[in-house]
């Protein structure tokens, strides 16, 4: 089974690659299952990047119980920045376990995402995300999740509606 | 009737249309350039982005890069961020501290009173050069209200707080949630394009009309957090609370609701939690030891949309958040949002505020992108506005007196000041 000191590279890669599945896919409530009761999903403001939640006015701050009002919006079509649903295709890279203390893994990763809506030009966000993943009875789950973007401004990008 | 007639304003006929050109031709822009935005005041920054001496932020205001800046003698600045001698900006950080602006392309340096202070090989240049005619240029007015910053383009322009006439209450309303008067702008901005016309935002700011519609996912996430959404029977009313929408003078409008969505200064609602009601009851009884029961009342439960012509808004609701947007085309806006808090609040009062501005407020919240979306939606409909000419807003135009939130007293106050400035002169 899979433990902490077994664990792997490669092993966090898959997981980080089926996480960006269902979200690309927008299986959203099979994505909640990959997180914790107590799991946090945060993106900080562009001119912000490293500040603390709480201190510092975000562009999204989630707790858990966010995390499930935001995916319940996302499934109503009345949550009509996103219906019709953005395409998204998710690039993940440059995969690190920067830290280990007993369960709690800290990874990067670097992102790449595209958004495609209408007709309109790409949308594209570059940046990475930094994790801590817990890992328990050889499984991963997600306690937080922070994308922090290298745009200097959301611009052209407009809103963070679907799930970066 | 020509097709330059950008609004039918006749209440006598219960009349009132605005010319979809206005918000669609790309020929309009450069003459709200320079009708509007060069001859209003517009928003530069608070005060309290810059609060020691060489303190500097860069942004761009009326399209011209600008230094909003504190001097070595405390006094608040605003240059045009070009240096005298051949054009480049003196200062391309964003913001910080600084002893002195350089120019990097000839050297060039200036101190933070904008004066000229060094100039390479100075001895190249003629005798009748004298540094003292060089000196940063400084707009042509900047003027501030309760720390709030505007400059302005037009020299002749009345006074700020003139200008700001019935606006002034709204923001002392805001001012005064702070029990030293000192409010701050929080670290982090939220800067975001929409793809749309930039007067769409001032009309969706302060639009109550569009919440149950445009918003009803938001309104389900309040619901399913415990707050009462639905509207009280029998009395006209879309929300769940009374609102009125009140001219304020100089194109400046506001809507002013009795609260029903929580407020951090300082309206409990659950989705601030059990543990917060203390906290919460004590700002409220701090408000009320200082400014009495009917002021605090005012401050407290009511909340406000203000739009300061053109381009500034005030929300002050879930939390409060200045919004300034730049037209960059017909049709794209650039937006930037701050969150504005009492200096003096304490860490739990500070997370609350962010957390409740971003239930409803800025590009990952869960109302904004809604608004996004329908603004770019418009646009795109008002393509057709050579066949589909009018649009219509006469809400409430049959009134006597009051006006509702849901009303449009408030937009058709904001598009009076701008056909106004936008036809002075003209046959």
């Amino acid at each position: 089974m899979l433990t902490s000191d077994t664990v792997s590279r490669s092993d966090i890669e898959d997981f980080l690659y089926h996480e960006a599945a269902l979200l690309d896919r927008w299986q959203l409530d099979d994505w909640l299952l990959l997180l914790t009761e107590d799991a946090e999903y945060e993106v900080p403001s562009t001119d912000a990047p490293f500040a603390k939640n709480g201190e510092a006015l975000f562009l999204i701050a989630d707790d858990i119980t966010r995390i499930r009002a935001r995916v319940k919006r996302l499934q109503d079509p009345e949550a009509h920045a996103e219906s019709p649903r953005s395409r998204t295709r998710r690039m993940i890279s440059n995969v690190r376990l920067t830290k280990r203390v007993e369960n709690r893994l800290h990874v990067a990763a670097n992102f790449s995402v595209y958004r495609f809506r209408y007709g309109y030009e790409v949308r594209h966000f570059v940046g990475h995300y930094h994790y801590e993943l817990l890992l328990g009875n050889g499984v991963f789950k997600i306690q937080k999740r922070r994308a922090i973007l290298d745009n200097t401004e959301l611009g052209p990008q407009g809103a963070v509606s679907f799930i970066l | 009737m020509t097709s330059e007639t950008y609004i039918i304003d006749d209440p006598d006929n219960l009349m009132f249309k605005l010319n979809r050109r206005a918000l669609a031709d790309p020929g309009v822009l450069e003459n709200e350039r320079t009708k509007i935005f060069d001859k209003s005041w517009i928003y530069c920054g608070h005060a309290s982005e810059i609060p020691d001496p060489g303190d500097f932020e860069t942004r761009t205001v009326c399209g011209r890069p600008v230094i909003f800046c504190r001097g070595e003698d405390g006094e608040v600045r605003v240059f045009l961020n070009s240096c005298t001698h051949r054009g480049a900006q003196v200062c391309r950080e964003r913001s910080g501290n600084a002893k002195r602006f350089y120019c990097f392309y000839h050297g060039w340096t200036f101190g933070c009173d904008g004066s000229l202070k060094a100039v390479p090989a100075e001895d190249s240049y003629p005798p009748s050069f004298d540094k003292t005619n060089f000196a940063l240029k400084l707009v042509p007015r900047a003027e501030s209200y309760r720390d709030f910053w505007f400059i302005s383009f037009n020299s002749e322009i009345i006074s700020l707080e003139e200008y700001l006439a019935g606006a002034k209450e709204y923001i002392d309303l805001v001012v005064e949630q702070s029990p030293s008067g000192c409010m701050e702008v929080i670290e982090g901005t939220q800067e975001y394009d929409i793809r749309a016309n930039w007067k769409l935002l001032v009309e969706n700011s302060f639009d109550d009309y569009h919440l149950v519609s445009t918003h009803k996912t938001w309104l389900d996430y309040m619901k399913d957090s415990g707050v009462e959404i639905r509207p009280p029977k029998g009395q006209g009313l879309l929300l769940p609370t009374h609102g009125i929408g009140k001219n304020l003078g100089n194109g400046c409008a506001v809507i002013d609701n009795i609260n029903f969505r929580g407020r951090p200064v300082a309206k409990w609602i659950s989705i601030y939690g059990e543990d917060a009601k203390e906290e919460i009851d004590a700002i409220r009884a701090e408000l009320v030891d200082r400014l009495g029961e009917a002021r605090a009342a005012r401050v407290a439960d009511t909340n406000r949309n203000l739009v300061i012509f053109p381009n500034l808004v005030i929300n002050d609701g879930s939390s409060v958040t200045i919004r300034a947007f730049w037209p960059e085309a017909s049709d794209r806006m650039k937006v930037t949002a701050w969150a504005l808090g009492p200096k003096e609040e304490s860490k739990s009062a500070r997370a609350r505020r962010l957390d409740s501005f971003l239930t409803f407020y800025g590009p990952g919240g869960f109302a904004t992108p809604d608004d996004v979306e329908a603004l770019e939606s418009v646009q795109q409909g008002l393509k057709s506005w050579q066949e589909v000419q009018w649009s219509e807003m006469t809400r409430g135009i049959d009134k006597e007196g009051e006006q509702l939130n849901t009303d449009e007293l408030h937009l058709r106050t904001f598009w009076r000041q701008w056909n106004k400035l936008m036809t002075v002169g003209n046959a």
